[in-house]
This record gives C-alpha cells, structure tokens and sequence, in this order.
C-alpha cells in the first residue's frame, strides 16, 4: 500500500535524509523517500500501515522535534 | 516571512547592533584587569541571546542519540571559542550562523512557494447550474455530469466537453502552447486552460482529484521523491564527510598539542574544523536545483516525472523515435504518380481527380489537391458515384465507368490485372473502364516542425538519431531522409522494437531516450532510460508509462527538455564542486595556519547562500 502524507516545518535538507534512512529501516517498509523540498513523505509499505505511520512520526520527531505528519 | 522568521529576524538585528555596540564599547574602554569577568559576562549575555535556541536544540538532540547534528557542531565550536578566549568570535560565529539559518529558511521556503504557485494552475472556485441558479462553489464539489459556466478571462476549473458557446482558449498553463485554440459545442476543454474571449457552458467529465490540473500538479510535486543518482550520492558523502572533520578535529585538538604543548594554537584551529564541517550547502543546494529544474520545466509543457529522469536526460546521446503520430502527422500526401504503360500521368491524374472529387476521405482530399495542384482536371460528363466500403469509390457515367482505390478493387475490376504491380507505399489504384490507368503513391507527411527539433536535438547532444516503426521500410525511409535523422529500422513487430532499441542502448555509455506517443509503445517507453511521451494531455495512460510527458504534439520541446536538464545539471555541479571546493580550502588553509573563525563561518554559512542563490536559477 503506497501513502502520500504532508509534513509540516520540515526545516533541514540533512535531516530530510536522515528520516527517510529511518523510516527505510521500520518493519514492513517496502520503501520511504522524504522530500525536503515537497515536504512530503511518501511509503509504501505491507501491513499496518497506520502503526508504520505512526511508528514513521517517532522518527520524524526525534531527528526535528518540530517536525510533524499531517495525517 | 512566517511569524517564526520575522522573530528570527528581529533577533539578528538586536544581536548585530548589541555586538558591534560591545566590541565598540570594549575596543575603547580599557577594562581593568580585576573586572575582566564584565566583559566575559557581557559577550556570554550576547551569546546566550544569539544562540540559546541552538544550545536547546543541541542539547535536546543529544538526549535524543543523535550526535553531530549541526547546532551540535556550531554550539561546540563557540563554546570552545569562549574558553580560548575568542570572545568576539565565540559571538559572531553564532550570529553569522543565525543569518545563515534565516536565509536558508527564508531562500527554501520562497522556491518552494515559486514553485508551487508555477505549477498550481487549478481555479479556486466552479460556476455551477444547479437548479437553473449559478453558484460558485469549490471546484472539487462539481461532480460529474453537472454543468458548469465559464466566462471570459476564467480558467476551466474541471476537464469537460463544451455544450454552448464558443471562445479562444489558451492553453499555455498546460501545454506551453502559446497560440489560442478555438473551441465550440462539442469540443473537448481541460482545466487550468484560459478561455480568452467567450462564454462557455461546459459539461463535467472529470471530477476534480482526476482533472489534469490535479494529475499535473500531484505529478509535480511527487517528482521530487525520486532522487537522482547526484542527490543520494551528496547524502551518502555528507554522512562520511561530517563525521571524518569531527574526528580530524579532535584529532588536531589533541595531539599537537600534547607534541608541542600549544593548546591555544591547535584547539582553535580544531573549532574552525568543526564550523567547516556542517553539509548544508550541499544537502540544500542539490534536491532545490532539482525542484528548481522540474517546476521551471512544467510551465514550458514538460512533465518531468522525476529527479532521475533529468539527470539521465542531461547524459542523452541517442535518441530514438516512433514514427507515426511523432515524426509524421499522420496526413497522408501524394508522393508520385505512376501511369501504366498506354496512360500518361496527365490523364491518370484526371481520372484519379474525377473520383476522388466525390469523396471526404482524408486520402481523398489530398490526392485532390495534389492532382488540381497539377493541373487536373475532372472528365466531363455526368458522373454519379457510390462508395464499395473496404475498397473505394467507383464513379460511373454515360462514357466511362471508373474505380480508385485500393489494390484488391483493381483487380476485381481491370480486365489486365496482371499488370498492377505492387507499391512499396501506401497507395490508390485507378482502372478506368476496364483498364488499369495507374496508380498515386502516398506517404505520410512529416511535421513542419521536425527537421529543425531533430536538427537541434543533435547539435546539444551531439547524438544520434534514430526511427523504430512497424511500418514498410519505403515508407520510414522516407520519413527519416524528411526530417534528418540519421537511421531507422522498419517493418518492426511490437516485440521486436524493444530488442532493437536495446542493441541502441549498447552503442554507447550515454542515455538512450524513446520518444513516442505513449499509447501502443508502453514497452519500449519503459525499456528506454527515458522514456518521453507526446501529447500528455488528456492521455492517462501515456502519463502512466512515461519518465516526461510533453503536454502538445510539439516535438520542439524535447530540446528544449534537453537545455532544462543539461542546466540543471550544470547547477547541480557548480554547488557541488563551489561547495566542497571553498570548504576543503579552508580546512587545509587552517591546518598551516592562515584562517580564521571569520573564515570558518564564510565557509559555512556564506557557501550555503551563494550555493542556494545558484539553485534558484534552475527554476528560469
């Protein structure tokens, strides 16, 4: 299942890239690309893809605290 | 500016005017030794001003596991400044940096609006009928079916067939086509285009989420997920790069000076290290370049799909086409007339002229044309005709009796149908009473454009050019001398275009583009590194199958795609090589001794702007 969700304050290129090598890294993830400049996540993913969801916001939070997904 | 950046703002220019104040104040003002804490407090005040929230964020970061980040670096670096006794620059290190953070999210958050607004062309409302009253309502609100009023001066809000009123639409938003196009009844329009000067009432075929504004804009905005082989590349790089300087720092903090015993000297040299070794410029620079690109493309009429498919673009050497419908416009023209024997071309002419007269077919009219063009005339006398489905007219007289069409009427009708011989083109055959008169040999027409695009395409590229078609060898050989390209292969079965556009592929190390209208050559379109559909408007599997769609039929645009990717290429380089070049200086520069914090943070900050400046122009 593929999923395209907003972010919002995305602020830093380096980061971008660093939230998608997480959210690579999640159980069930086929494949993440963050895009700095779309602010936008894209994945696709099997499985619960809410959990993978939320699993992808704790990552998202941790690398920008202000960082968040418009679900 | 958000609220957030304007805060930003006004915070660098307190810090700014409190900083000069101080350095002013402490150049001037001799303070004495026992009250040297004044001035360390004075400067830590500032400071704390300056970079507390970058402090936070580092210390916050660090309690989350994630070492290096850059106020990490940059908050390392100053505090170390204050405890060699850099005062000054411990202070002007964080504000540069301020200046730098401000200008970076001021820089991307103006492209990103650029940008979006470039290729946002929806309508923000629908003049629907309902009940016999217009309402304006938002366009995703209209269903299907509903009909919906658009005045002069508007833009089409929903994909929809014209049911009343005519108008001049301009479809440059979508196509890049700047020529207004006149549409009536019946016509088909689509939204984001213009209707210049009329009144139309349009019925909605498409809802809004499935309009091409909407399919455009997704597209758009999406390409940006695909990265291109340089974007992964600086990420991976940056993720070694930042980590190597931290460790060369530490390295050059520590064992020097145990050596020498010149801790001053080495430390500071160490923080320099540590402002040089924040990616910024590059990690922002490259995907905006990108961005830049890919959103100045889509107003030309070029649907550039992905960031990959415009770095492969710019490395194109071959480049291969679908004949029909791409090359050649699919009207057939009259290449040569050949008499039979007992027959001149005059009076073959005549009698292809006085049939075809009679008829509407595309064909028909051509031949018309060409054999009025050439002085024919019709025979005289009072002919009536009748259409025989499936092999062409025959008109009849009280004198003569003739038929044209195809090779199978000629021969049910010529009493010598030995005679007829096989054309290598299309072709129109003539037997007039009784007697094979000849036949007119037709090729498709090449389009106005085609030379020069191919012209051009080979002189930026330097590239080759080929044609991969199913149609006869005469006919694409034709085609191919017209327009200037340089080899073709015909009488191509569907599965064999993708092996020969594969032995293409092997030529040469560069890119091998397909062009083709996206309907029937899916296959090959997805074999190809890029595949490049014509006429995108309206064709939603040619949008599926596609690495670019170009909205109109005008193959012009395909160089113009080529001079897109090749300079955002080039931009995407100079930061590269800007970046890294001015960084690396710097660092070895620092190493012998000639630099400084000032130095540093120009390195950092003032490389990072110059590097998005640059990327800007990506979007022209």
């Amino acid at each position: 299942m593929k999923k395209i969700v907003k972010m919002e304050n995305l602020e830093c290129a380096h980061c971008a890239a660093k939230m998608e090598k997480a959210i690579n890294d999640i159980d069930g993830v086929v494949s993440a690309s963050v895009s700095f400049m779309a602010q936008k996540l894209i994945i696709e993913a099997e499985g619960d893809i809410d959990d993978i969801l939320r699993k992808a916001q704790k990552i998202i939070k941790k690398i920008e605290p202000d960082c968040e997904l418009i679900l | 500016m958000t609220k957030k950046q304007k805060r930003e703002l006004r915070k660098i220019i307190i810090t700014g005017v409190l900083f000069i104040a101080a350095a002013v104040c402490f150049a001037v003002i001799e303070v004495p030794g026992n009250l040297r804490f004044i001035k360390l407090a004075v400067w830590i005040g500032i400071y704390i001003y300056a970079g507390g929230n970058y402090i936070v964020k580092a210390i916050r970061n660090i309690a989350r596991g994630s070492l290096l980040d850059e106020n990490f670096l940059m908050t390392v670096a100053t505090v170390g400044a204050f405890f060699i006794g850099e005062y000054t620059e411990a202070v002007a290190v964080m504000l540069f940096y301020s200046v730098g953070e401000l200008f970076q999210s001021v820089a991307v958050g103006k492209s990103r609006k650029n940008i979006a607004s470039l290729v946002d062309m929806r309508s923000d409302f629908a003049r629907v009928i309902r009940d016999g009253v217009q309402t304006e309502v938002d366009p995703s609100e209209v269903a299907v079916g509903e009909s919906i009023i658009v005045k002069p001066g508007e833009k089409i809000p929903l994909d929809g067939v014209v049911v009343e009123g005519s108008a001049n639409i301009n479809s440059s938003y979508i196509t890049g086509e700047s020529a207004p196009a006149p549409v009536a009844a019946g016509d088909n329009v689509i939204s984001g285009t213009v209707s210049l000067d009329g009144l139309l009432t349009v019925r909605v075929e498409k809802a809004f989420e499935e309009s091409t504004v909407s399919k455009i804009l997704e597209l758009v905005e999406n390409s940006s997920v695909r990265k291109a082989k340089t974007e992964k590349f600086i990420t991976r790089f940056a993720n070694v790069y930042t980590p190597a300087v931290v460790i060369a720092a530490v390295l050059i903090a520590i064992i020097p000076s145990l050596i020498t015993g010149d801790w001053g000297v080495w430390v500071k040299k160490a923080l320099i290290f540590l402002v040089v070794s924040c990616p910024c410029a590059l990690v922002i620079s490259v995907p905006m370049s990108f961005f830049g690109g890919i959103g100045g493309a889509s107003r030309k009429g070029i649907l550039i799909k992905g960031a990959d498919h415009l770095e492969k673009l710019s490395k194109a050497d071959k480049f291969v086409f679908d004949k029909t419908g791409t090359i050649t416009s699919g009207n057939f023209v009259v290449k040569e007339i050949r008499p039979a024997e007992a027959f001149s071309e005059g009076e073959l002419a005549d009698i292809i002229y006085t049939a075809e007269s009679f008829s509407n077919h595309p064909v028909s009219l051509s031949l018309c044309d060409y054999c009025r063009e050439n002085g024919a005339s019709a025979l005289s006398g009072d002919f009536s005709a009748e259409e025989l489905p499936g092999l062409g007219v025959s008109v009849k007289s009280h004198d003569n009796e003739i038929y044209v069409g195809n090779k199978r009427l000629a021969v049910k009708f010529a009493a010598d149908s030995d005679e007829i011989p096989d054309a290598d083109n299309t072709a129109v055959y003539a037997v007039i009473n009784g007697r094979f008169a000849g036949y007119a040999e037709l090729v498709d027409s090449v389009k106005d454009n085609v030379p020069s695009a191919i012209k051009y395409i080979k002189e930026i590229c330097n590239g080759k050019t080929f044609v991969l078609s199913g149609d006869k060898k005469s006919a694409v050989a034709f085609a191919c001398e017209k327009s200037g390209i340089d080899e073709y292969k015909a009488e191509l079965l569907p599965a064999d275009k993708v092996a020969e556009l594969e032995k293409i592929m092997n030529r040469s190390d560069g890119a091998t583009v397909y062009v083709g209208d996206g309907i029937n050559d899916s296959p090959v379109l997805a074999r190809s590194d890029v595949g490049i559909a014509m006429g995108g408007v309206g064709q939603d599997a040619a949008i599926e199958a596609a690495d670019i769609v170009i909205m109109d039929d005008d193959i012009g645009r395909i160089p113009l795609a080529v001079k897109v990717a090749k300079k955002t290429m080039g931009i995407v380089w100079q930061n590269i090589i800007f970046a890294l070049g001015v960084k690396l200086l710097v660092l070895l520069l620092t190493l012998f001794g000639v630099s400084s914090m000032w130095l540093a943070v120009f390195a950092d900050v003032g490389v990072s702007a110059l590097a998005i400046i640059n990327a800007l122009r990506a979007l022209k």
